[in-house]
């Protein structure tokens, strides 16, 4: 059967269980777009900006685990995917790009709209393709998807040029497997290792997990829940592994590092066993790698091999997929009972403030998440940004079920919320989103507010309205004795903004209007701007300083005298 | 002091980028490359790349492992210290006046570098050999004058039958060592 390039791409991407893309159009990519027509079953959702189809595919993706589709046109539109691309890459989020290339005759000639963008995504992409040969088209998109989602998953782009998208070659249908003999995502678990990962386990007395997304990569929730409660080891979740335990779980002690709660940070001080599961000792969780638990033998569980003593120096490593990891695992375990150090986690928890809010009658942003999230009843999907609002509602987000908390994280991609929210919307039709935006971040990609207006998408968007890009303020305030440099901005009326783009607004000044709020915005079949006017010199404790250890760490002034 | 150096061979897919691929994963995570040299193996489709990496204990486990995570890469093998074989070429050409050509003949002698090329008054001389032969000879001609060099940089190879490709006996990596690094 003969079949042009975007029909060959199309009839691809359908067979592989596409059903809907984000993207933005433009001149090298349209012979694909005006192909759409006859592939109704893959709806397309029209952003306003590429950096929103790359961030909507990545958080359609990490909120459903299948493989999220973004488009966009050479050059510029290709560019503008960048760091929605990247954001992808740091945190593991499936994603695949296809993007529209000039004509084959004419890359690098300086083309118009001609960029190298195989090249420029090089550094940020699981791996890219360049096809320069239409026949090549199955095999291509079958790797893509191949690449995207297994081993440690990650973005894969596939630029097109134009006469590729339209030139007829024989379609021989799409290939049943990706032949790729070079690439062996998932090792086989070293059961030898296994054995001696069981006998420290099994030797420690104060042992504690830190889980990471690669739990949740791997759906490895019921092996994480059975090794823990198994040899009664307490589960520290950092900031992508949050909901990896459940979050009521005694067990669950909570997030580490920067501005996690103090007791998980001293629990990995004390600890005598670490044992890192689907995580990467990011600087963020570790600070100063050399004081990072001196005390703890440590193991590393993870599907990436070279992640292993990358950042921290481990005595044993497993390198494979964490659930088949844990499989062989869990039966070499011993059944124990930690009490006192499980106690001794309790007690630090309790002489500590670290999840505590002052009694105030102002409107705290900390307050308002912690009330979203007991309205949420750890059903809503959170999709947060990047600074103050994100660390808040971490270390307030609790829930018994995965995959309902999800941030840039290693990235730090601000504005990431709007868009990725958008795209957790269109891949969970049923749930309730929240996106927690910071008013900066919301600025960023505000646009898609529209995309969601278009295309009702009903996204609530809780924005923390305090006109300063609040972290970065938070940062001169300790540091630089509150010069505020470059980090105060005007803020529109976020309820006229609303209204001008054509959904709800609302705004609340007062505590007693948050609730009601929250429940207006869950009732209205449509996206929300909920505009919560909060206080700027608010900040996020606790606050280990960058390259500090536990030593270092700092408690929330306003309890620190209090409970000592 | 100089840092250790670590020799890593790559058998790689022969496609375009390949080589990008690899130089950009040096460059971003700063690794420090002392040379690179790339050409066809003896299988159709599949070349060869001899990498030496200037670095501690982690850089070299690291190196290696981001390079075998590349898509492309199929093996990665660390020859360092393994009865290993190292060679590269250089040409180097030189300012040969009638007075030096004798003292030239000789040092090229010892090395057993070979004189490609007479001019009037310069000289091209090929010399093959591992890196430290080439840098003493290199030394060996400065007082002449040396106008240009250009060496391809270290392919190595691992003496005997240990180091065909799949057999194992050479181990890419001692994983189970990480502890140590």
């Amino acid at each position: 059967m003969k079949l042009n390039g975007s029909q060959i791409v199309l009839e691809c991407l359908k067979a592989e269980g596409v059903d809907v893309m984000f993207g933005l159009p433009g001149g090298a990519i349209l012979p694909f777009y005006q192909t759409l027509p006859e592939y109704p079953e893959i709806r397309h959702i029209l952003v306003r900006h590429e950096q929103g189809a790359a961030m909507a595919a990545d958080g359609y993706a990490r909120s459903t685990g299948r493989v999220g589709v973004c488009v966009a046109t050479s050059g510029p539109g290709a560019t503008n995917l960048v760091t929605g691309i990247m954001t992808a890459q740091m945190d593991s989020a499936p994603v695949v790009a296809i993007t529209g290339q000039v004509p084959r005759a004419m890359i690098g000639k300086d083309a118009f709209q001609e960029s190298d963008v195989t090249g420029i995504t090089l550094p940020i992409t699981k791996h890219n393709y360049l096809v320069m040969d239409t026949n090549d088209l199955p095999t291509v998109i079958k790797k893509a998807f191949h690449l995207a989602r297994t081993g440690r998953p990650g973005p894969v782009l596939v630029d097109i040029p134009k006469d590729v998208q339209t030139e007829e070659v024989e379609f021989l249908g799409y290939p049943e497997v990706a032949e790729m003999p070079t690439y062996n995502p998932t090792p086989d678990v070293n059961t030898a290792d296994v054995k001696r990962a069981a006998q420290m386990i099994n030797a420690a007395k104060r042992p504690i997990i830190i889980s990471g997304r690669g739990v949740n990569i791997s759906g490895a929730h019921a092996q994480l829940l059975e090794l823990a409660e198994k040899a009664q080891i307490p589960v520290i979740t950092t900031l992508l592994g949050l909901g990896s335990i459940p979050g009521n779980h005694i067990l669950n002690v909570g997030m580490p590092g920067m501005h996690g709660v103090a007791w998980a940070s001293m629990a990995i001080d004390e600890a005598d066993l670490l044992i890192g599961i689907g995580m990467r000792f990011d600087d963020r969780v570790t600070g100063n790698v050399n004081l990072f638990a001196p005390k703890a033998k440590k193991i590393h569980i993870d599907i990436d091999e070279s992640e292993v003593a990358k950042n921290v120096i481990v005595d044993l490593a497993l390198v494979s997929d964490v659930k088949n990891v844990l499989d062989e695992l869990n039966p070499l375990v011993e059944r124990k009972v930690h009490a006192d150090w499980v106690g001794q986690i309790e007690e630090w928890r309790r002489t500590h403030p670290s999840l505590s809010i002052r009694d105030t009658d102002q409107l705290l942003p900390q307050y308002i998440l912690s009330e979203l999230n007991k309205e949420s009843n750890g059903e809503s999907i959170i999709v947060t940004g990047v600074g103050q609002h994100q660390m808040w509602a971490a270390q307030h987000f609790v829930s018994d079920k995965p995959g309902r908390f999800i941030t840039s994280g290693g990235a730090g991609t601000m504005g990431y919320e709007v868009p990725a929210a958008m795209g957790a919307q269109v891949g969970n039709p049923g749930k309730v989103v929240w996106s927690i935006c910071g008013d900066g971040g919301f600025q960023m990609t505000m646009s898609e507010v529209l995309t969601m207006v278009q295309n009702k998408i009903p996204v609530k968007l809780a924005v923390m309205n305090n006109g300063f890009h609040g972290m970065v303020r938070q940062w001169q305030e300790l540091f630089y004795n509150r010069s505020y440099v470059a980090t105060e901005f005007h803020t529109p009326d976020f309820v006229k903004l609303a209204d001008a783009f054509g959904c709800m607004g609302i705004r609340v000044t007062e505590k007693d209007q948050v609730v009601p709020a929250i429940r207006e915005a869950n009732a209205h079949d449509g996206p929300v701007i909920v505009d919560f006017v909060v206080p700027v010199e608010e900040n996020v404790y606790p606050f280990i300083p960058p390259g500090g250890s536990v030593a270092s760490m700092v408690e929330d002034p306003n309890f620190s005298a209090a409970m000592g | 002091m100089a840092l250790p150096r670590h020799i890593l061979v790559a058998l790689v897919e022969d496609k375009p980028g390949v080589l990008n691929r690899v130089s950009g994963l040096f460059r971003r995570r700063g690794f420090n490359i002392a040379s690179l040299a790339v050409g066809h193996s003896e299988t159709p489709k599949l070349s060869r790349m001899t990498l030496v990496v200037e670095g501690g204990e982690g850089v070299r486990v690291q190196a290696a492992r981001q390079l075998r995570k590349l898509v492309g890469v199929m093996e990665v093998k660390d020859i360092t210290g393994s009865e290993t074989v190292a060679r590269e070429l250089a040409l180097i050409k030189l300012r040969a006046l009638a007075k030096d050509r004798n003292d030239i003949i000789n040092v090229i002698g010892i090395f057993r570098a070979d004189i490609i090329d007479v001019d009037v008054d310069t000289m091209i001389i090929q010399a093959t050999g591992d890196a430290d032969k080439i840098e003493a000879l290199h030394s060996m001609l400065l007082p002449f004058g040396v106008l240009e060099m250009m060496r391809t940089g270290e392919v190595a190879m691992v003496r005997g039958a240990a180091g065909r490709r799949g057999d194992g006996v050479v181990k890419p990596i001692v994983y189970e060592d990480i502890g140590g690094v």
